[in-house]
């Protein structure tokens, strides 16, 4: 199932997806947002916005705005079946 | 004879590279500022094994080499230009051992620099509880170099980073990788442009986000001349770059790191629910911030007081001991009062400093700025921006030097130019006064008229503070990239050492930085209002003496006078009633004169302080500015209080008892005498409602602080913001005075 980062539930996890050059800026790249990473969401801010992400092992915050471009399959959450 | 070694300390942010430097350097640490810019710059000397000595640099933290603000170019500039006289002979990457992976990524950058390089991986006392383990061994093989495993909360590792530094000519400066690979076609046509230039830098250098320093605009000049790619293209290789990097250290990675996945879930995750829950969330820091402006507010009152009386009492005795003239004034009056001034500020500025440095080193910053953020975000204002604010309404000082966390150079320095709005304890004395003046003191709905002006004045200050960060949001065109990234680091419990050095620093910094010119406009401020041109000014003991005796005393004072010497009489009748003292009436009629005899000296030195300062200079200055202020129903008196009131705000009161001949200990008779003021024109009260919210107003807008302005100074490392909120903010209060002054009038 396709989605992005601003659509996961807290706890939910995908992995993202190949995305055009310019999409995202060098620094969350580096961050370890890059295609075939896998994303969890950890919590969203009270207002939907920052979201709290754990990618690549690095805990980061990103505007929802960033999150919506970031595309994902996601992971079926087996534990909660 | 050993040359000192260049170290350059590089690291992510997060990686505990303050501690490193911390234990590296200890109090051998001076902090200033790159030449032209705000970026702080750290550096510090550090004695290695067989005599030899380093100097370190901190650079600020960076995730890569590729920048995107000016604090990580100067970390890059720094590398790259071998003309430096910082120009690193090594460079120590400071990694921390759950992050490795992305660390690694800027350590096999700085080794395609060929500058030789250590690896520190930094927090190695959580390795066993986060289940990581280490084949450090293969791990220095692989990335060829040297790693210190170190600890700097058990203190463990430092003394073997040391003797790697002595014996950094033993470093290999081979590259990791070779990333020319992924566009030998771009790269081969790059080389044969500039042959003698090393491909890595050519790279960084051109594909550098932020242009300042003069190397790099030379290259890039140079470069037209071949085969350019267009900026996507130069992002596509950047992002190819990154993948490349990646891959090499996962392959590495997979050999010699080891995480035993069960052990790695744990408090953070429980910690980040609680702490950035919608409700749970914004009371704790709710709590937080009113415990840190309960500090600053309450607190440091003691301290404060204490340096207070301290250095009055040291002006005083500097008085009383040295001959009078001149320069004892000068020091008693001018350098005394004036450093009086610095110092009073310390127990505010370290105070806030201590909790910023706690909030900052546990990782509970980022959970702020990510409750924040939304909130903020329309007003131009980052999450962090929170702080400042809430601290400015105890001093503005530490709150604008607070602003140093915000990353984004935009919303620092518009927090920097809103956050003297907020109402500061300053301006307290000010306020309570006035409304006590002219504010009457009935209630409705339970609350106090007097208590809901103050209230209001609050409310006044936060909302110019909002609007104009709004406003400036949309007028100051400064280039700063829009994205929000920001990680949130791992719970620690912040260091001791670390916590105790930010306070030292800070307060350390506002001393010597903002000091001098605090010192300077003290001194100024205190000849103008110490001198005058004027035979007047020569004359003014005698003058007054003459009118003394020829007019008696003022109406007021004599008024006083008699009141006090009724109460004393009174006070001697009773205790002789109650049979405290056994007194004859002649020894009552003996106390009582005596007790004239002080009263009316001293108001006789009242009178004479009056008239000296109204021929003062300042006080010359108060009669020319008397037609501009007049319009907003001030006289020239309150004119004279305005201009002293620059030192500080709560120096209007004291003046304006100088002016009217009262002692300014004496609060209740200064607001008498204020009451018994009469505006010449009108012959009504002078501190009216109409004038008196006209002040009230003038003071919650005007940028009356000069220690404000100094820090302002500091921080953005140039006049023309302190200038521009000077002439804004005082302009603004002007304007808003007058209106209310001519409706209310």
């Amino acid at each position: 199932m396709s989605t992005s980062i601003a659509h996961l539930k807290p706890g939910q996890k995908g992995v993202i997806k190949e995305f055009p050059d310019d999409l995202l800026p060098i620094k969350l790249l580096e961050l370890g947002c890059l295609p075939g990473n896998e994303v969890e969401l950890v919590q969203i801010a009270p207002f939907k916005d920052p979201i709290y992400i754990n990618v690549n092992g690095s805990h980061i915050a990103i505007r929802r705005s960033m999150a919506l471009k970031i595309e994902l399959d996601l992971i079926e959450d087996i534990q909660r079946v | 004879m050993s040359k000192q070694i260049n170290v350059a300390l590089i690291g992510n942010p997060n990686t505990g590279k303050t501690s490193v430097f911390n234990q590296l350097t200890g109090l051998n640490q001076k902090v200033g500022n790159y030449p032209g810019i705000t970026v702080e710059k750290k550096e510090g000397i550090c004695k290695l094994p067989r005599g030899v000595k380093a100097h370190i640099i901190d650079l600020p933290g960076t995730y890569s080499l590729n920048t995107t603000s000016l604090d990580e170019s100067v970390a890059v500039e720094l590398l790259l230009n071998k003309n430096d006289k910082d120009h690193p002979d090594l460079a120590i990457v400071i990694s921390d051992v759950e992050n490795l992976k992305r660390n690694l990524l800027l350590f096999t950058q700085i080794k395609d620099l060929k500058i030789p390089a250590i690896l520190v991986i930094n927090m190695a006392d959580r390795m066993v509880r986060k289940g990581i383990s280490l084949d450090i061994a293969l791990l220095e093989k692989k990335l060829d170099t040297k790693i210190a495993l170190v600890s700097t909360r058990k203190k463990t590792g430092i003394d073997r980073l040391k003797v790697l530094i002595a014996d950094y000519k033993n470093l290999s400066i081979k590259p990791n990788l070779d990333m020319t690979v992924i566009a030998p076609e771009y790269f081969k046509s790059l080389q044969e442009t500039f042959p003698n230039e090393d491909l890595y830098k050519l790279w960084l250098v051109i594909t550098q986000d932020v242009n300042f320093m003069p190397l790099e605009k030379n290259l890039v000049k140079d470069a037209s001349s071949f085969n350019t790619k267009s900026k996507s293209e130069l992002k596509r290789l950047q992002q190819k770059e990154t993948i490349k990097r990646y891959q090499f250290i996962n392959s590495i990675l997979k050999e010699t790191y080891k995480v035993d996945i069960n052990a790695a879930k744990g408090i953070k995750a429980t910690l980040d629910k609680i702490l950035t829950h919608k409700i749970f969330g914004y009371l704790i820091f709710f709590v937080i911030l009113m415990t840190i402006f309960q500090a600053i507010y309450d607190w440091s009152s003691v301290p404060m007081d204490f340096i207070d009386e301290t250095f009055a009492a040291a002006s005083e005795w500097v008085k009383t001991s040295f001959p009078p003239g001149m320069l004892t004034n000068l020091i008693a009056e001018g350098i005394l009062s004036g450093i009086g001034g610095i110092v009073i500020f310390i127990p505010q500025i370290a105070f806030l400093f201590l909790f910023i440095s706690l909030l900052e080193e546990s990782g509970y910053m980022s959970r702020v700025v990510f409750l924040m953020d939304r909130v903020m975000r329309p007003f131009g204002l980052s999450g962090k921006s929170i702080v400042p604010l809430i601290s400015g309404t105890a001093c503005a000082i530490p709150a604008v030097m607070a602003t140093r966390t915000i990353e984004n150079w935009k919303e620092r320095l518009i927090t920097i130019l809103v956050t003297p709005f907020t109402t500061c304890s300053a301006r307290l004395p000010v306020y309570l006064i006035i409304i006590a003046l002219v504010i009457p003191e009935g209630r409705i709905l339970g609350l106090g008229y007097q208590a809901m002006t103050l209230m209001l004045l609050y409310l006044i200050g936060f909302v110019a503070a909002i609007l104009s960060a709004m406003v400036l949001n949309k007028i100051l065109k400064i280039k700063s990239h829009t994205f929000f990234v920001m990680e949130m680091p791992n719970y620690k419990l912040p260091l001791f050492k670390n916590v105790a050095y930010t306070v030292w620093e800070k307060t350390k910094s506002f001393v010597f930085g903002a000091g001098k010119i605090i010192l300077a406009i003290s001194i100024i401020l205190w000849f103008l209002g110490s001198n005058g041109f004027t035979d007047n000014y020569e004359n003014a003991a005698s003058i007054i003496e003459n009118r003394i005796q020829e007019e008696g005393l003022s109406a007021f004072n004599q008024e006083n006078i008699a009141k006090d010497i009724r109460t004393y009489q009174n006070a001697l009748n009773d205790s002789i009633s109650k049979n405290v003292y056994d007194l004859t009436p002649q020894q009552v009629s003996d106390s009582v004169h005596n007790f004239k005899q002080e009263l009316h000296h001293k108001a006789k030195l009242q009178e004479i302080a009056s008239y000296k300062l109204e021929n003062s200079y300042i006080g010359n200055m108060g009669k020319a500015i008397e037609p501009m202020v007049q319009p907003l129903g001030y006289d020239w008196k309150i004119g004279i209080a305005l201009i002293t009131s620059f030192a500080a705000r709560e120096v209007f009161v004291s003046t304006l008892a100088t002016i009217y001949s009262v002692g300014s200990d004496e609060e209740d008779t200064i607001k008498n005498r204020m009451s018994a003021e009469v505006n010449a024109d009108t012959n009504k009260p002078l501190f009216n409602l109409a004038s008196g919210i006209s002040l009230l107003l003038f003071y919650a807008f005007a940028m009356q602080c000069m220690s404000t302005l100094a820090i302002v100074k500091r921080e953005t490392n140039s006049w023309k913001w302190p200038a521009a909120q000077l002439a804004f903010m005082s302009l603004f209060a002007y304007l808003v005075a007058l209106i209310a002054y001519q409706l209310l009038k």
